[in-house]
């Protein structure tokens, strides 16, 4: 340790461009899903939430439950993936809070890097998490006799939708693993949307037979929306209304929970 | 020359509580500055303003002669910090770990992938550098830590408490290491609890308690705002330990601090070997057993208590002379 090699000044700061900021995203998000990669654990427990609920939904509970016009496996199929992507993205707020916790974070921002990138870089190694659940909970959903009926473009339409429906949802979790901080309180705060968004929606039923008040917040609340358009796309019904609904519901969420997440980050100070 | 680091009447509240009062100091490029202080005088606090983590609510300051507000982005380039608290990715390698800090400062891949090789050798960490840091010591943790921060080679390093925890031999390498590190003209501002760390490795000291500036200077100047020397009583019984502080308190300059500990009285004096005999006379006329009498010259410590009214470490108290890391260990 006592040969050293270091000459110190000569160091300069390098404006930053569109170009190290995307570098700073790409550093971050390999750092996360090496993370991911590493911790198998976490990865197998955000797929066997979701296939439980699926196995109850289609087995146990899917024998009493008539919905109109469509088999229940393929009614409620659709609203599992949406759920897969959702638990998935809980992890974003567990995963920041420790972040936080460790002491990590101040390295982080001390450094010249775009601070964005740290974000960017959590919800972009969980999305791809996502994907990888999402990819098991379709061929699960296949497997129990769930089927696509209209043409490839319009299913990975819906796909597609889906996960941009849980990236844009992992800023909500990026926000509240931020304000929280700490991650066993992260880990139950972020349980509350999910539930709350999943059951109060057309994920398992029709909205149609919930009680009148509640039917008005299940009707129009995004997860609802986007179930059914995605279920739209996947049985060539129409679509449009849904589809325009829940892009626009995609973007809202996605643009202010990253400026309130932003927010956040720019003042935790853990 | 100019500072590479300037500090004007920077204060700072959270909440009710006012965690920075009006400091001020400035370090010459190539010094060391060590910031003194108990848990909670603020020092961190200090440390996170200098390196832009946080916004003061007032004041001024400079590293590498940029406005900590106004060029937070730009310092950040000419800065290395390394915590207290080894801020290193337990799930990553100790390679993966410098070379994603390398990218962060916007190093070339092939620029940060040498030094992060040459860092590992530098630290005595070649054959753990790819192995997960979940399975590094402590010590491995703050080298790499250590390493870490000196991989966008800065001009300006801070260390917030970079021994706390440490066996003496790993600690005694870093000391030599940021020697070196110096020696080649960077400049450290270093938090520490340990009077020992502070004058061995820094040119300046700043007492900081309680968020304010409490004294500062070198060492010796340090030592000599106390003058005169300290007079040390060791008694046999602990029964006579208050009988014996109220028989010299009259020889005292300062309050006297006693530890229950070790039966020991330590106190202030001014002038030698007349007060030595006088605490002696006084001692033995009243019966009280001694094991142990001296005088000599004040500590940093000495002069820890007598500016704070209490000890630098925790557990100084019942610590010895000198605070040695691993007497608090």
């Amino acid at each position: 340790m006592t040969d050293v090699a270091i000459r110190p000044p000569a160091a300069q700061a390098v404006p930053l461009t569109l170009r190290l900021a995307v570098r700073d995203i790409g550093g971050i998000t390999r750092r996360n899903l090496l993370r991911i990669i590493r911790t198998p654990q976490l990865l197998f427990m955000s797929i066997v939430q979701p296939t439980i609920i699926l196995l109850l939904f289609r087995y146990v509970l899917g024998g009493a439950i008539r919905v109109p016009g469509l088999d229940y496996v393929n009614y409620v199929v659709p609203g599992i993936f949406l759920e897969a992507v959702l638990i998935g993205g809980m992890t974003t707020a567990l995963a920041l809070a420790q972040d936080l916790q460790a002491g990590i974070v101040d390295r982080f921002r001390s450094l010249p890097m775009a601070r964005p990138a740290f974000l960017a870089g959590r919800t972009l190694a969980d999305l791809c998490r996502s994907v990888v659940a999402l990819a098991f909970i379709i061929g699960l959903g296949l497997g129990v006799g769930f089927r696509f009926h209209d043409n490839a473009g319009k299913c990975l339409a819906g796909v597609a939708l889906i996960i941009a429906f849980g990236y844009a949802f992992s800023w909500v979790y990026a926000a509240i693993g931020l304000a929280v901080k700490d991650p066993q309180t992260a880990q139950m705060a972020a349980i509350l949307p999910m539930f709350i968004l999943f059951f109060a929606s057309s994920a398992l039923v029709p909205v149609s037979t919930m009680p009148g008040w509640l039917q008005t917040f299940a009707q129009n609340q995004p997860a609802t929306v986007t179930i059914n358009a995605v279920r739209a796309l996947f049985e060539g019904g129409p679509a449009y209304h849904d589809l325009w609904q829940a892009a626009l519901w995609c973007a809202g969420i996605f643009a202010v929970f990253l400026a309130i997440s932003l927010n956040l980050y720019r003042k935790a100070t853990a | 020359m100019n500072a590479a680091i300037d500090v004007e009447s920077i204060t700072k509240r959270f909440g009710g509580t006012l965690a920075l009062s009006d400091v001020s100091f400035s370090v010459q490029q190539g010094d060391v500055l060590a910031l003194l202080g108990p848990n909670g005088a603020g020092k961190t606090t200090l440390i996170r303003v200098l390196t832009t983590l946080l916004v003061a609510d007032s004041g001024r300051a400079r590293v590498a002669g940029l406005d900590v507000r106004k060029d937070a982005r730009a310092i950040r380039s000419l800065i290395g910090l390394a915590g207290q608290y080894a801020t290193v990715d337990e799930l990553l390698t100790g390679r993966e770990n410098l070379e994603l800090i390398g990218l962060l400062y916007h190093l070339d891949k092939a620029v940060y992938r040498d030094r992060a090789q040459d860092a590992l050798e530098r630290m005595s960490l070649t054959g753990a550098g790819d192995n997960q840091v979940k399975t590094y010591s402590g010590g491995m943790r703050r080298r790499l830590d250590l390493a870490a921060s000196l991989i966008g080679r800065p001009p300006v390093l801070f260390l917030d408490e970079p021994t706390t925890g440490l066996d003496p031999r790993t600690r005694n390498d870093l000391w030599q290491f940021i020697t070196d590190l110096v020696a080649q003209g960077t400049t450290v501002l270093l938090t520490t609890q340990y009077m020992e760390e502070a004058e061995h490795l820094a040119q300046a000291i700043v007492v900081l308690d309680a968020g304010r500036v409490a004294a500062q200077g070198t060492a010796d100047e340090l030592k000599d705002q106390l003058g005169g020397n300290v007079l040390e009583v060791q008694v046999t019984k602990r029964a006579d330990l208050d009988k014996a502080a109220s028989l010299i308190a009259d020889l005292a300059s300062a309050p006297p601090r006693l530890d229950t500990g070790l039966n020991r009285i330590t106190l202030p004096v001014q002038g030698g070997a007349r007060v030595l005999i006088a605490a002696g006379r006084a001692l033995d006329d009243a019966g009280v057993e001694l094991e142990d009498l001296g005088i000599r010259r004040p500590s940093l410590d000495d002069v820890f208590l007598a500016i704070t009214g209490h000890p630098a470490a925790p557990g100084d108290d019942a610590g010895q002379g000198s605070h040695s890391p691993e007497a608090v260990r």
